[in-house]
């Protein structure tokens, strides 16, 4: 049995973690509720986000802000350019054949991946010229200050995304798409214009999640299972809900840790499964989720 | 059945609309194909039997993926722990019961059914997408559940089974691997086309196509889809049991999502609905690797990535399902059923419209 933990650090660590998890399950819920596609490819195309970073430190050498700036804009566009690339042949096909799309896809960016970084690992953070410092917070916790960095992006990423679904016209549009594409289409809604920034906004947030989790612990070849691990969170929440993707992070996070720290550290990776198989035991449309989709004939 | 592909032959009774073989011609390419294959491994390369080997293999798997994807329409992520099972049961009751294979070929068909029921009970509330998710997350848990048993009895490396002997005959050489592999292949392929053929065949094709039209004419809904999983991860477990003979060796890594992918793109590639396509999506599937080292030594490029070999080969992988997916979608049997068709209505194009 492991020393007992304290339960702030424990409290810490399942916000660090939920707060990860949330960042990648926005990027599922963003896809999947404009477009009906359930994107397994996210893992991947977050490890893209961050090895983008480890490019842009190593070509913008001397000015990190504006490397940072360009891995997100680099971020943005590797999205926009997916979608248009390949997603857009599959809109209107089945869920089957758009699931393997996104599958292949993973496929393909993580061989790709492999072949032009190599195997080892890399610390963009070092090569951005910046430091990951421990925190102490009050007398018995600790927090690296790029998982605080990571709380803080999910919490301004989460306020922004609600308060842009809502007041803003693209916004509208998005949430129209979502609702009755044919409906939305015929009141003059550009639907690939529409899916095409919910593919963007999405790469966008899992590069910023894997930007994160680089400048923690490294880019290694294994990230993107953490985007899997990644996907009961968005599940339990509701695959259409960004609120119950918050809500399902923070379940399967607690989940994990207290596994993790109670039970045996090697379950850190089937929890998230454990997890995902009650849901769709108990409550298959999630938490938060739209119900229409099981009962439809 | 569809009408007969020549001129002349005209069916005068039922038994004739099921036959798998009508015409004379179909009879005689079989034949020919059966004494090709009788004569192959005595020709053939010990590579080439190898390559002959693994396609065998690996096709009692594919058929049974696509009798569940491609003819029941469920869809599933998790056939990868299924072989894992099948491997598993066979390496376990080996290691520590010395079983021989009349007994773990058995019990990995049990652990099978009883698998297809697990996996199979998400399917009666659950369609499309969530049962893809939940056959997912099954397959981790019974990855997982081998890897345990690898790191709690200590075969960091896994687990080393020695090659099966059946009254006193030890099947080690490859050519007998051959004879077995390929009669298990045929019974396989010809317990599919039954099953299709009969009663079950077509309740799975009536919940295929609408499950509430199914229900109202009949069809247990539930019984058919249960039968679906059970039937599928039966033969899996047992093509996962026949692979850990083969190779003599089981470990949970062999068994990751990208080999559940290869079996879900022989489905894909072969043509979802037909066995004929998937049979074409194996041997695309199992030659596709040597494909892709025969393309880099021709293109000179072997050395240089020789030690990340595997992501050339994923990535290639990627691209070419990625093209099947949106350029073919009815796969390798759709172009095979295209170039019959170019023959047979030569010199018209295509079928007159309100035929």
């Amino acid at each position: 049995m492991p020393p007992d933990p304290d339960p702030v650090q424990l409290a810490v660590n399942v916000l660090v973690l939920a707060s990860l998890y949330a960042l990648i399950s926005c990027g599922y819920v963003l896809i999947y509720r404009v477009s009906r596609v359930l994107s397994l490819a996210h893992g991947e195309l977050m490890m893209l986000g961050a090895y983008g970073l480890a490019v842009c430190a190593s070509l913008f050498s001397g000015h990190p802000l504006l490397a940072l700036a360009m891995s997100l804009v680099l971020a943005l566009t590797s999205g926009l350019a997916v979608y248009g690339a390949l997603m857009w042949r599959m809109t209107g096909e089945s869920v089957l054949a758009a699931v393997l799309a996104t599958i292949a896809l993973g496929i393909l960016l993580r061989g790709a991946m492999i072949l032009a970084f190599g195997t080892q690992t890399l610390y963009p953070l070092s090569a951005l010229g910046w430091t990951n410092p421990s925190i102490p917070l009050g007398d018995s916790a600790r927090i690296s200050a790029a998982s605080l960095a990571l709380v803080a992006s999910t919490a301004v990423v989460y306020g922004a995304l609600f308060v842009g679904l809502r007041r803003t016209r693209w916004g509208v549009r998005m949430r129209a798409a979502g609702q009755n594409p044919l409906l939305a289409a015929q009141r003059g809604i550009r639907l690939h214009a529409v899916y095409a920034l919910a593919w963007a906004l999405a790469t966008f947030t899992g590069g910023v999640a894997g930007m994160l989790i680089a400048c923690d612990a490294g880019i290694e070849a294994t990230m993107a299972i953490i985007g899997l691990k990644a996907f009961p969170a968005a599940l339990v929440g509701g695959l259409d809900s960004l609120a119950g993707a918050l809500v399902g992070a923070a379940i399967v996070a607690i989940a994990e840790v207290l596994m993790i720290h109670f039970v045996d550290p090697l379950l850190s990776d089937v929890v998230p499964f454990f997890v995902l198989l009650a849901a769709l035991a108990l409550r298959p449309w999630g938490l938060f989720g739209t119900r229409e989709e099981l009962d439809r004939v | 059945m569809s009408l007969p592909k020549a001129s002349g032959y005209f069916r005068t009774r039922y038994e004739d609309d099921a036959a798998l073989l009508d015409t004379r011609w179909r009879c005689g390419a079989f034949a020919c194909l059966l004494f090709a294959m009788a004569v192959f491994p005595f020709v053939a390369s010990q590579f080439a039997l190898d390559l002959a080997n693994q396609i065998f293999l690996t096709a009692i798997g594919a058929v049974a993926l696509m009798l569940l994807t491609g003819y029941a329409g469920q869809i599933s992520l998790g056939h990868a722990g299924l072989l894992a099972a099948g491997a598993f049961t066979a390496g376990i009751l080996y290691r520590e019961l010395s079983a021989p294979i009349w007994i773990t070929l058995p019990a990995a068909a049990s652990v099978g059914a009883a698998l297809g029921f697990i996996f199979g009970l998400p399917s009666l509330r659950l369609r499309g997408l969530y049962l893809a998710v939940s056959t997912l997350a099954l397959h981790f848990l019974v990855v997982h559940v081998g890897q345990e048993y690898e790191t709690r009895r200590g075969y960091s490396t896994g687990v080393v089974i020695d090659p099966p002997s059946v009254a006193g005959f030890t099947l080690a050489d490859a050519r007998a691997w051959y004879a077995v592999l390929l009669a298990t292949c045929i019974a396989t392929v010809l317990f599919a086309l039954n099953l299709l053929r009969a009663r079950t065949g077509r309740a799975w094709r009536a919940i295929h196509g609408r499950e509430a039209v199914a229900e109202a004419l009949g069809i247990d809904v539930r019984w058919a889809k249960l039968t679906a999983f059970v039937v599928s991860c039966t033969m899996t477990t047992v093509a996962g049991c026949l692979f850990a003979y083969y190779r003599g060796f089981v470990s949970a890594e062999a068994f990751s999502l990208f080999v559940t992918i290869q079996y879900v793109a022989t489905v894909i590639v072969g043509g979802v609905g037909s066995i004929l396509g998937a049979l074409l999506g194996t041997v695309f599937v199992v030659l596709f690797p040597y494909g892709i080292e025969a393309a880099m030594g021709a293109l000179g490029l072997t050395e240089r990535l020789a030690s990340i070999a595997f992501a050339v080969n994923y990535a290639a992988f990627g691209v070419v399902m990625l093209l099947f997916l949106a350029f073919e979608p009815q796969g390798l049997a759709g172009i095979w059923r295209r170039v019959q068709n170019w023959f047979l209505l030569w010199p018209f194009r295509q079928r007159p419209t309100g035929r």
